[in-house]
């Protein structure tokens, strides 16, 4: 492992090292090719570990795919002259554009799984329109699933009768037991008895979501993807990187569809060697806000 | 994948069209000027000035060096692919809706909406090889529908015409005659308005996607009902992937709703469904609007969707994709 890192990167960490300076030692390097097939070799020079001189010669090939496939007619097109709005578009004007977030074609279960199985994060309107929509939960009159609490039938039946927003103070103090008494204000979130939408929304993006820190600073998010899909499905992936220097900033997360999965990911992951670097991985706490 | 982002329209989009090559993308918008995107790389080739309204629909021919436009300043323009100039311009006293060039791309089928005491029609043009012998002169008018018809496209040999539209009602009308041949049954159709319709790549068999949230694949001799998808919202546009059976239905909540709930209820992802099992295979997300046109890259590694957001997505898929098991 450290002879395949010494050879192919230097680390900073390495760079540090008294036998660094002997480099103006070694013959320069040389490139042969890349000849009519493709092939490049590449001849270099380096100290091994033991201080002896070692000779490295890489060989790669570079094959040609995507011409072969494109028509004639398309070869010619590629050359047009630009016209009409675009003859005198800006260099500034950046209309086109890679994304910068990493989109996937996000499964609605995981691969495997039964289609019955309930959708972990789940959104409120997808659940609308099933039948047992446990999200649907009448204030008024308590009924699961039937109406929402403002076009509740038994509106005028119950006890207080003027409203709504009467009508869920009772219900949240009897859900609340615990602190809240009848005259201490109660978020309408915390209320028992809410629909969580709000915060369910709010919070969807910190469900199963694993925060992964001392990421080496060549680390994107393909490379995570690659290095925690095994796990299960995975549903975002995103490394933090510094808008100005455009390098990373050594964490990332990971969302996962199930969180067995991501337990698995932190057990496993947790303390792994990946890139030089020990990882760091652990779930990721909801920001205190 | 990282889709590309072009950002030529300043208008929400409306169509989305490749070239038989799939080198080239258009994209129309209710903005006037119809636009001609390199669909490898994103980059912008050109626009076709002179509309003066909404652009509502394009088709180009086989050999793309024609482009065709209906708009809704009450005409259809023919274009030089490769310079933007226009070459003849059809006018009507109604919104041109829909376009599509036939089979050899010597006609051309033009759907006008109803306007002023106007009812819809279906046109029928004839299709000049040397443009200075085009003349706006209709070869068919078909009337008979109510409301608006969202899209018309030929049937298999140029014998008969498909289109769709307000009334919910799928028709095939024989484009000698112009009878009417068959009429999709009310009971099994769409329930609301097509927003779209999509033949498949060998023309057997097209899909149309319905504000009754729905989209259903027909057969194209037949009018059989094959397969029904079923979605939780309105579906503005429609494809097929010819690689693979997928089926790709973009939608999203009403335009007008949009401000008044977060954005990730709105549904404005791209979903993918089996063809055959009509399951759902995944979403695509991106789009901070609903989704009004859908386009597949003929090679079927690539698909574009255009938002009312005044974006076109163009995705090129990841290895993985075209291993997805159910």
């Amino acid at each position: 492992m450290a002879q395949a890192a010494s050879r192919s990167k230097l680390r900073w960490g390495e760079l540090d090292d008294d036998d660094g300076d002997l480099d103006f030692l070694l013959p320069p390097k040389k490139i042969i090719g890349p000849d009519e097939n493709g092939v490049k070799k590449v001849i270099e020079y380096q100290f091994n570990e033991d201080g002896n001189k070692v000779k490295i010669t890489t060989t790669t090939r570079t094959r040609k795919l995507a011409n072969a496939r494109l028509s004639k007619h398309a070869v010619e097109r590629r050359s047009w002259a630009k016209f009409g709005d675009a003859v005198h578009e800006d260099v500034g004007s950046r209309l086109t554009m890679v994304s910068t977030e990493e989109i996937l074609l996000e499964r609605p279960r995981a691969p495997g799984s039964k289609p019955e199985e309930p959708k972990v994060a789940g959104d409120p309107l997808a659940q609308l329109g099933k039948g047992g929509a446990v999200l649907m939960v009448c204030r008024t009159c308590g009924k699961k699933g039937d109406h929402w609490t403002s076009r509740c039938p038994y509106k005028d039946l119950a006890p207080q009768g003027e409203g709504l927003d009467k009508a869920t103070a009772p219900e949240a103090a009897a859900a609340a037991p615990g602190g809240a008494t009848k005259g201490t204000y109660v978020p309408p979130g915390m209320r028992a008895g809410a629909d969580r939408t709000g915060t369910d929304m709010r919070r969807r993006n910190d469900e199963n979501s694993v925060r992964v820190t001392n990421l080496s600073e060549d680390t994107r998010e393909p490379d995570l993807l690659e290095l925690f899909r095994p796990f299960g499905a995975v549903s975002r992936v995103y490394v933090a990187v510094d808008q100005k220097t455009g390098m990373s900033r050594g964490f990332g997360f990971v969302n996962f569809v199930n969180r067995e999965d991501a337990q698995r990911a932190i057990n496993k992951l947790n303390g792994y060697g990946y890139d030089n670097l020990i990882l760091r991985v652990e779930w990721a706490t909801p920001r205190a806000t | 994948m990282r889709p590309i982002l072009m950002k030529g329209h300043e208008r929400p989009l409306t169509f989305l069209k490749y070239n038989r090559d799939g080198d080239l993308l258009f994209s129309c918008a209710k903005d006037h000027n119809p636009t001609v995107w390199y669909a490898d790389n994103g980059e912008r080739l050109g626009t076709y000035r002179g509309h003066n309204g909404a652009v509502w629909c394009c088709d180009v021919s086989r050999d793309s060096m024609r482009l065709i436009t209906g708009s809704a300043d009450q005409t259809a323009k023919l274009w030089n692919v490769q310079t933007g100039q226009q070459l003849f311009s059809f006018n009507f006293d109604s919104p041109a809706r829909a376009v599509d060039f036939s089979v050899g791309d010597k006609l051309a089928v033009i759907t006008t909406d109803p306007f002023m005491e106007l009812p819809s029609a279906i046109h029928v043009k004839r299709i000049a090889r040397d443009p200075s012998e085009q003349t706006g002169e209709s070869v068919l008018l078909l009337k008979g529908p109510q409301g608006r018809i969202n899209r018309a496209v030929w049937g298999p040999l140029n014998k008969t015409i498909i289109s769709a539209g307000e009334d919910a009602v799928v028709r095939i009308w024989d484009s000698e005659t112009g009878k009417l041949l068959k009429e999709s049954d009310k009971e099994i159709g769409h329930k609301k308005t097509v927003t779209s319709l999509t033949k498949s790549s060998d023309g057997s068999h097209f899909i149309t996607g319905s504000l009754d949230k729905s989209a259903k694949l027909w057969d194209t001799r037949t009018l059989t009902l094959i397969k029904t998808y079923v979605t939780e919202r309105p579906v503005n546009a429609v494809t097929m992937s010819p690689l693979l059976d997928h089926v790709v239905l973009g939608g999203g909540q009403d335009a007008s709703a949009v401000t008044t709930t977060d954005h990730r209820a709105g549904k404005f992802e791209a979903k993918f469904y089996d063809k055959i099992l009509q399951e759902e295979i995944g979403g695509v997300k991106g789009h901070f609007g609903p989704i009004n046109a859908l386009a597949f890259n003929p090679d079927g590694k690539s698909f574009s969707s255009g938002g009312e957001d005044g974006y076109v997505r163009l995705h090129h898929f990841d290895p993985d994709y075209f291993n997805i098991k159910i």
